[in-house]
Formats: C-alpha cells, structure tokens, sequence
C-alpha cells in the first residue's frame, strides 16, 4: 500500500507538485494521467526518492520512505521507464539481473530467476539471455525493460510512460502483458501516462493532474461519469465518454438469456466492441460464448446502449 | 541474353583506375626515375652526391628493383585485389629495405672509413609510396584488431632481421648508432619514460579531475577553460616557462632537489609533457560520460545503484572507448612532443635531433626522428586496436 500524504514539490518558487495526497491500495493498478507539466512524473519520482520532496511524504506499507537510504528503498521498488533504460553494455540477462545482484544474490538465483522472467515475456531464455539490447526489437526492449523492473518481484512498481515508444498493436499486446502479470505476483502498479485511453485501459483507480494539482483521483467509471472539473471532462474527451464507458466491461458480464442469430462473440470482448460489432453486422442482438465455444447467453444492442448512457 | 552478358565484358577487357591508385604510382614512378636512391659523402657533415637507383646499385640488383617497381605500377594504377596490392606493396617494401643497405657496400670505395652512404630521397619517397599502399590495402581489407597487431608484429620481425643480419651496417643512421650506441638505449628509454610517465600521470589525475568535472557543471566549464588556455601555449614556451617555478621549488622546498626536481632536465620535460596530456584525458573523460544515455544513468538510479555502483558499473564502462582515444591521441602526441624536451636537457631521441642540427649532420638527426617516428606509429596502431575492441563489446555480443 502507498499512501501519499500532502506531498508538494518546489523548484525554484515554481510549485510543481501542489499538495498531493493519495492512496494506492495493494494490488492495485493506479495511473497518474495528464497533459505535459502537469507534475505526474515529478509525483512518480518522489515515491522511490529520486526526487526528494519539498513537503509532505511518502508511506510504504506504512513505512516512512525518509527512513531508509534511498539506493535500498529503490531496490525494493521496481522502475521501468519510457526509452526502456536498457544498459547498452550488458546483455539483457545482466539487465534483468541488475537490482538482484545489487541484494548480493547467488549466481544460480539470479541466473533462474532471470530465465523465469524471459519466459514469462515469451522471450526463451536460451536465445535472449546472452544478446545486447542493440541486438533486440523496441518491443522485445520494453519487455527486457519491465522484466528487469520485477527482477526482485518488488511489492510495487513505477512506470514512467512506459509504451510510449510502442506502435499501438505491440503497445496493446504489452498492456495486455502487465495486466495479466501484475494479477499474478499482486504487483501495486504505479503508471504516469498522458493517453486517457490507456489509463482507463489499465487503472484500477485514475489520478488527474493538472499544473500541479490532483484534480480528481476516482474509478474510471467514475472519471467518467463525473469528471471533477472541466479539464477532466476535456481530458476525456466529451465525444468519447459513451465508448470509454463501454470499454470498461466486457459482454460476459451482461450476459443473458435469450438466443441471438449469427456469429458469436466472445465473452471477454468488451462492450464497446461488441457496440461495433452490431452496428457492423446490422444485428439487434449477439450470441456470447464462452471460451470453448459454448453458447452462454446474448446482449442486445439495446442493454449496449443503456450502458452507454451516463450513469446516475 | 546478349544484353545481361555486355556489361561483364567490359568490365573485364577494360580495367578500371584506382583513384588512390593514380596518386601512388605517380610518386613511385617520380621517386624510381628522378630522385636520388641514395647520398654519398666523403665525410659525414660535408654535402653528398646523389644517386638514382642505376647508380646506386650493383647492376643486378637495380634491375632486380626496377623491375619489382615495374610490376608494381599497373597492379597500383588499376583497380587490382586487395591481396595483390597488399602482396606487392610487401615485396616491394622488403626490396626496398634490403637493397637499400646493399648502397653502402656499393658506393663506398674500399678502406675508406670516413664516407658515409645515406638513403636519399628516393627510397624516403618510395617508402612512402609503398607504406601508403599497404597502409590503403589494410584499410579495405577492414581487419579485426588482433590480426592488425598480428601485421605490425610481423613487420617489426621484418625490420629486426634485416637490422640484426648486417645489411644495414652501412648505412650512415647505423654508423652514428654504432658511435653511441649506449646513449641510444639511454635516451630511448628516457623518451619512453617521458612520453608513458606522463600518460599515467595524466591519466591518473585527469580521469578522476574529468569525472568530477562532469558531476559538476561549473568546474567543468573552468577546468576545460583552463586547459585549452594551456594547450595554446607553444612547447618550447611551456618548457620554458616551467624553468623558475621548478628551479623556486626545487631550491625552497626541503627534499625536492634530492628527487630530481629542476629547473631544467627531466622533470620540468615531464611536468610540461603532463600538462599537455590533461586536456585530451580530461576532456575526453567529460565527453564520454556525457555521452551516456540519459534513460541508462536514470535507470541505474531508479533501481537503487549508488553514485559509486552507477560511476563504476554503468557511465566508465560506458564512456571508457572515449577515454581511451583521448589516451590514444595523448601517446601519440607524447612520443612526438617528447623530442622538444632535449631543448631542455630532459633527454629522449630529441638530444640526437638537436645534435645532429647543430653539427648540420642529417644523419644524427634520423637516428632521432627515424625512431620516434616508428614508436609513434606503433603506439598509435595498438591503440586503435585496443580502442575498437573495447567499443566493438559494447554494441554487439560478447
């Protein structure tokens, strides 16, 4: 658990972080979200020190971050950013061993532990382990990224932006990624982007700054259905509002009885691109399978377009 | 059909030039016909005769090496393989080194003692021509390190045995050797000393001085200032320059006359040359640690390194083929500078150069340039090496 407590941050007179507080329970996946300046990343680096705040603080588990030196808080927090920070003269298996060698574990730890990790990002170990960052695609680089990130399977992890760099499909596909990952190990995620899109994708809860300030700190749906201000609401984007509503669930969820005509769909397709997939097939209801194929139930366009609409 | 095959026949019935090629074979052919193959003198100091190659050489060997220099020029003007160049500029640099000591025998009349035979400047510019197209070849041939340490080690070989079965003992350079040989070997490792002491010493306070400059940007800009300021100042000047201070410390400050430490001599040489040596040290360590990514030095703070783990583990392994060429062109630049520092009583091939111009004897002054030259070169060629290897580990596997 992370909780952040009036933490402000002064730069020359400019206030760059204003009196923030937050909390981000365990497991949970938060993202900071805001346009350029607006303090997110400052706020991500105050958690594990690289900036010291100017006031306010920082708990882990209910442990000041001031009371242990810096370099050991960093390595109980793992940190994975944008341009990857691959060290360019190590391969990727003395990347991914850097915070487990800093705790002095033994060569064969490290050694399995780096080949679990390769294949949990479906790199096999036998070929990635011993090749140079030059040597690896931008998407295989952010893998090898936040794979190094968890090398010491820390409670928390900060992302500064980290699919930045990402082509929307391989983007997506890492997305994908964390989140399964962070449901397994129970990872808390912090993760600064400035793409809505993304934070709704990912964030169990949404932070929306602003020139410094925490302007709304709530679940998408809440985001979503009241914005705080009108710069949340512009942030969002007002003609997108139904479809990130309905990206938020999936038709398994809604799912009922009744028999539908045609192709169905699968029951972890979100809503909204079951929304699309009517209005493609010109189809008032879907069939909803389950994974092996049996048929659990349907939507219809109708349940769709309620869900769509703001909540009360 | 016809087509597809037109462009292969002329590629192969009309050679086509080698622009390099053209330039070499240019000098080689002006050095073979009209310059001197070598000097004769009645006596070391007077003005010698020259010689072209036919008047340099028994009749058979000169036709041996005319018709070696014949073949060479179609195989340097077109464009050959790389191999052949490569072989051609070999047999005709041993030529050259062999049959340029068989001049001594030739020319000087039996029992004379006192005549002295000198290269001329024909087999200097022939030397060239040839070293420039082994040099060029090497380059297209784009060989590892080791195998370029492996050709200069061969070459050295080379040298040695001619030098060490005799041919040579003719030749003007070896009789002023042969006079003062024990002050050869003195000054060599004087100059050896000079030129690597400094290094180290350079290196031992610029690497650390660079660092600390990189960590902190307002030292930086002053230390660099500095240092360009110095780097401005002639040799002979800064030689000079170092007279009075070190002749103050050496008479005021107890026990440092007793070490060595001058005014003029050894100390002020190696306190100049070290001068000299901290800029490229120093400036090169701060652009090499610039030069580390960002993203790397934020990572290696964000995982929890300490500024000494991130100093030794991420930014010198990083910046360390920088540094290393800033220490490549120190050396150089040492071995050549060191010369200057006979001017001062510091010792080193130069005491030969700034003899043998005194005494207007040509001769004394190669026995000093002809080594530096060679030492210079070899230090640069292993170094290079060193340098690509070092940086070839950073971008591909191990």
């Amino acid at each position: 658990m992370i909780e952040i407590d009036d933490l402000t941050k002064v730069y020359d007179g400019t206030t760059v972080v204003d009196n923030v507080s937050l909390k981000v329970d365990e497991g949970e996946i938060a993202v900071i979200v805001g346009t350029s300046g607006s303090g997110k990343t400052t706020l991500l680096r105050m958690i594990n020190r690289l900036i010291e705040p100017t006031a306010g603080r920082v708990r882990l588990n209910g442990l000041d971050t001031r009371d242990t030196p810096p370099y050991e808080l960093r390595r109980r927090i793992g940190y994975a950013i944008q341009a990857n920070g691959l060290f360019p003269h190590r391969t990727v298996a003395q990347n991914i061993g850097t915070v487990p060698q800093l705790l002095g574990w033994q060569r064969s730890k490290i050694d399995s532990r780096v080949d679990e990790l390769l294949s949990l990002f479906q790199l096999e170990p036998g070929q990635f382990r011993n090749r140079m960052p030059a040597e690896l695609s931008g998407g295989q680089q952010q893998r090898v990224g936040v794979a190094r990130a968890l090398a010491a399977a820390p409670k928390v992890l900060l992302m500064d932006e980290p699919y930045g760099a990402l082509d929307p499909i391989i983007r997506a596909k890492a997305q994908d990624d964390l989140l399964t990952i962070q449901k397994q190990f129970k990872t808390t995620v912090v993760l600064v982007t400035h793409d809505m899109e993304e934070a709704i994708r990912l964030g169990d809860r949404i932070a929306v700054m602003d020139q410094g300030k925490l302007l709304q700190y709530a679940t998408p749906e809440e985001i979503i259905a009241h914005p705080a201000t009108p710069f949340v609401d512009e942030l969002i984007g007002t003609g997108e509002r139904p479809f990130r509503l309905l990206s938020l669930s999936t038709v398994g969820e809604i799912a009922h009885q009744g028999e539908a005509e045609g192709e169905p769909v699968a029951a972890a397709m979100s809503l909204r691109d079951a929304y699309a997939e009517c209005l493609w097939s010109r189809r008032q209801t879907l069939p909803v399978a389950d994974p092996s194929g049996t048929i659990i139930g349907m939507v219809t366009l109708r349940d769709l377009e309620q869900r769509a609409a703001r909540p009360a | 059909m016809t087509v597809a095959a037109a462009p292969a026949r002329i590629v192969s019935r009309s050679p086509v030039i080698d622009k390099l090629g053209v330039l070499i074979a240019l000098i080689v052919a002006a050095a073979w016909v009209f310059l001197p193959f070598a000097t004769f003198k009645a006596n070391r100091i007077i003005q010698g005769q020259s010689r072209i190659v036919f008047d340099a050489l028994p009749p058979w060997q000169s036709i041996l090496l005319s018709a070696i220099i014949a073949i060479s020029l179609p195989v340097i003007f077109y464009r050959t393989g790389t191999l052949w160049r490569l072989l051609m500029a070999a047999v005709a640099l041993l030529a050259l080194l062999i049959l340029v000591g068989q001049t001594a025998a030739y020319l000087t009349p039996p029992g004379n003692a006192l005549a002295r035979v000198s290269p001329g400047a024909g087999f200097w510019v022939l030397l060239f021509g040839f070293l420039l197209l082994a040099a060029d070849a090497l380059t297209r041939l784009r060989l590892k390190p080791w195998p370029r340490i492996g050709i200069l080690v061969l070459a050295a070989i080379a040298v040695g045995a001619i030098m060490l079965s005799g041919d040579w003992n003719g030749l003007s350079i070896l009789k002023e050797y042969f006079v003062r040989s024990d002050a050869f070997w003195r000054e060599a490792l004087t100059h050896v000393v000079l030129a690597f002491g400094s290094l180290v010493a350079a290196v031992i306070v610029g690497v650390p001085l660079g660092v600390l400059s990189y960590r902190v940007p307002r030292l930086r800009a002053v230390v660099l200032n500095i240092l360009n300021g110095v780097q401005t100042i002639p040799s002979i000047a800064l030689f000079g320059l170092l007279i009075a201070p070190l002749a103050w410390v050496a008479a005021n400050v107890p026990g440092a006359a007793a070490v060595g430490v001058s005014g003029i001599g050894f100390t002020p040489a190696l306190v100049a040359l070290f001068i000299y040596s901290l800029l490229p040290v120093v400036a090169n360590t701060v652009v090499g640690l610039l030069g580390v990514p960002p993203a790397a030095n934020d990572a290696a703070r964000g995982m929890g390194m300490t500024d000494r783990q991130r100093l030794f583990q991420i930014e010198m392994p990083l910046a360390f083929s920088i540094i290393l060429t800033g220490i490549r062109i120190v050396l150089v630049q040492n071995i050549g500078l060191a010369t200057v520092a006979a001017l001062i009583g510091g010792g080193g091939f130069g005491v030969f150069v700034f003899q043998g111009i005194g005494q207007t004897a040509l001769d004394l002054v190669l026995l000093g340039a002809v080594p530096t030259v060679i030492l210079a070169f070899a230090a640069a060629i292993v170094l290079d090496a060193v340098v690509e290897m070092v940086s070839v580990r950073g971008r591909t596997s191990r």
